[in-house]
């Protein structure tokens, strides 16, 4: 979740610099808004160079996300995993590790395995573009690391995930 | 027990007292015989229906045990303590308090007053003794009478090192239990399960081992801090559990006089979900390859693998029957979690849960009369169980969360663990009956999970 917000405060970042000028920005910096602040993020600084693991991970998104006891890859997590594709293409030497992830609505072992599936319906996928298999592994943990921890749909939905982590990407 | 990383199997000496009082009988646990008194009160003998529907506590009175030592006495209280905890915490007992004894104490080795415990409500009377041998092991006799019928039930002699009492409290209370019961005992056994601290989040498992009533509380050593489902071995030495160890989760063996661990085996894939065959041979499991899991049976002597279960299904949590005849396990080959039976070699399976809802974790008594299971049914989870065929299937629990139910050694009471919602919530281990009444909390320093019951301990 940290990282998910770094990415959207590095794509605001990116759109103030994109639209910004410098009429609105004197009116924000006039609003109070701390200007060295400003100042970071207009110069661009934020944005990780786009074959970094940092881009990887913030800009494209390192997950997706599931319906409730459903492996199936979403119209949404799709167009996440065909840009993870570009990127694990661009960037040959690296291999990565695809957690499967489940919310706290299941069982045990029967989590596991639908972890199970998960990460293996994205490793599926991303070979499906063109990735090699090797490179990719798999591992299940079931309920047992949830990110969210409310218990409603708005956090199961997060912990219903495949998260591709990158070797030495230090993500989780 | 000894807390000690090398700890030993002590061991623990019963046999029965005798039809005359005063002689010891070796090997039989049978009934005793007292002579004859006045029968009054009720026709049939002393007998606790566990199965009815309503249960009244039975009085039971535990006399001051007779000293052949008097330095034994904070032992024998101790102990006394322990046995009243046990069968209280059954509800099926109430102990009357030594306080409101009136009943002039009496030789052990004499037949006592019956008539005198009838006043203060007695129906059932224990009596003992304690004294300790030259070896210094503790001897503690008891004796357990049938007030108004004017029998003795059972008289047994225990022999244990001091270090062991509460082993002997256990084996006095099973004997009770048993004797007023008619079902197995239970209270001599041990239950390993998942302490768990931290946010749940940010969950540290680990392994830890108690008795039933939750004392002599240690924790076993494990290289991960994620480690799930520890599953008793039918000798109840080892345990099997699930590691992270190696980055991924795998089937482990560790023996608990030794804390010696060591992987199951090497599969390419995930395994998980193990438990012991009856005979402690053979391990089934679940191992996940290509997304796909199936069900396996490992041989220990050769670890060689053979597949039982052959689906594109999630096919999981299987429990062998008690004469390893069969096993029942959970598959979404339907296309939702149901609960499956098939030969333990893999053939027939034949779906048994009908109901609506999910079913899973199945696990088999080790009476073999029924299949305790978690049930997810609109939006709670409940501990079930129906028969081996599938009928007469009954909840005895409901939450936010109740989970992975396992059996004591008698196949009457469950054990199972329940979490409640949200950031604050926590693992708990609760017990029930498998009537449905006395549902309780199991107490655990902290948060607990994925309990196992051993069986009865030797």
């Amino acid at each position: 979740m940290k990282l998910q917000f770094v990415a959207v405060l590095a794509l605001t970042a990116l759109l103030a610099a994109c639209s910004s000028n410098d009429e609105e920005l004197a009116s924000t910096t006039g609003a109070g808004i701390d200007s060295a602040a400003t100042g970071s993020g207009v110069d661009g600084s934020g944005l990780p160079p786009v074959n970094s693991p940092e881009y990887f991970n913030t800009v494209i998104g390192d997950r997706v996300f599931f319906e409730t006891d459903s492996s199936q890859i979403t119209l949404a997590g799709q167009d996440v995993l065909a840009q993870q594709a570009n990127w694990l293409g661009a960037n040959p030497g690296v291999t990565a590790t695809i957690e499967g992830h489940a919310d706290e609505r299941g069982t045990r072992d029967y989590n596991l395995a639908l972890g199970a599936r998960r990460a293996n319906a994205v490793r599926s996928f991303l070979a499906s573009q063109g990735i090699d298999a090797s490179r990719l592994k798999t591992v299940s943990f079931g309920k047992e690391r949830p990110v969210s921890t409310c218990s409603n749909d708005s956090c199961w939905s997060e912990n219903r995930r495949g998260v591709t982590v990158l070797a030495g990407g230090g993500v989780s | 027990m000894s807390q000690s990383a090398g700890e030993v199997a002590h061991p623990l000496t019963i046999l029965s007292l005798a039809r005359a009082l005063g002689v010891v009988a070796a090997l039989v646990v049978g009934l005793g015989v007292m002579p004859a008194v006045a029968q009054e009160g009720r026709d049939g003998p002393l007998v606790i229906d566990v199965t009815g529907a309503n249960v009244e506590p039975l009085p039971t009175a535990i006399e001051a045990f007779d000293l052949e030592d008097q330095a034994l006495a904070g032992t024998a209280n101790d102990i006394i303590g322990v046995v009243s905890a046990d069968l209280e915490g059954t509800a099926l007992f109430r102990l009357i308090p030594q306080s409101a004894h009136v009943a002039l104490p009496v030789s052990f080795d004499a037949v006592p007053p019956l008539e005198d415990w009838r006043p203060i409500g007695a129906e059932a009377l224990v009596r003992g003794r304690i004294g300790q041998l030259d070896d210094g092991r503790l001897r503690v006799q008891y004796r357990v009478f049938d007030v108004f019928g004017g029998q003795q039930l059972v008289g047994q002699q225990l022999l244990a090192a001091p270090a062991d009492w509460r082993r002997i409290a256990h084996k006095i209370a099973d004997g009770i239990y048993s004797a007023l019961t008619g079902e197995g005992p239970y209270f001599d056994s041990r239950v390993v399960f998942v302490d768990e601290t931290g946010p749940k989040n940010d969950r540290q498992k680990r392994l830890a081992l108690m008795d039933q009533d939750g004392a002599n509380l240690r924790y076993l050593p494990a290289d991960s801090d994620l480690v799930l489902t520890p599953r008793f071995s039918p000798n109840e030495q080892t345990i099997l559990y699930i590691s992270y160890d190696d980055g991924s989760p795998q089937v482990y063996l560790q023996s608990l006089d030794t804390g010696q661990r060591e992987r199951l085996g090497f599969f390419d894939g995930m395994t998980f979900a193990p438990r012991f065959s009856p005979m402690g041979d053979r391990v089934v499991l679940s191992l996940s390859q290509g997304g796909n899991t199936d069900i396996y049976a490992l041989t220990l002597a050769n670890r060689q693998l053979t597949r039982l279960t052959n689906s594109p299904a999630i096919d999981t949590a299987p429990s062998f029957s008690p004469d390893g005849g069969r096993i029942v396990f959970e598959s979404d080959r339907g296309g939702s979690q149901q609960l499956y039976v098939m030969e333990a070699g893999g053939r027939s399976a034949e779906r048994i849960s009908f109901g609506d809802g999910r079913y899973a974790t199945p696990v088999w008594s080790p009476r073999g009369d029924l299949i305790a299971f978690t049930k997810i049914l609109g939006g709670r989870f409940h501990i079930g169980v129906m028969a081996p065929d599938g009928s007469n299937e009954k909840l005895l629990t409901t939450s936010f969360l109740d989970e992975g139910p396992t059996w004591a050694p008698n196949g009457r009471v469950l054990m199972f663990f329940r979490e409640g919602a949200g950031p604050g919530g926590r693992p708990q281990l609760m017990s029930v009956d498998v009537t449905g009444r006395n549902l309780k909390k199991v107490a655990t320093p902290n948060g607990a999970s994925d309990p196992t019951w051993s069986p009865l301990r030797r």
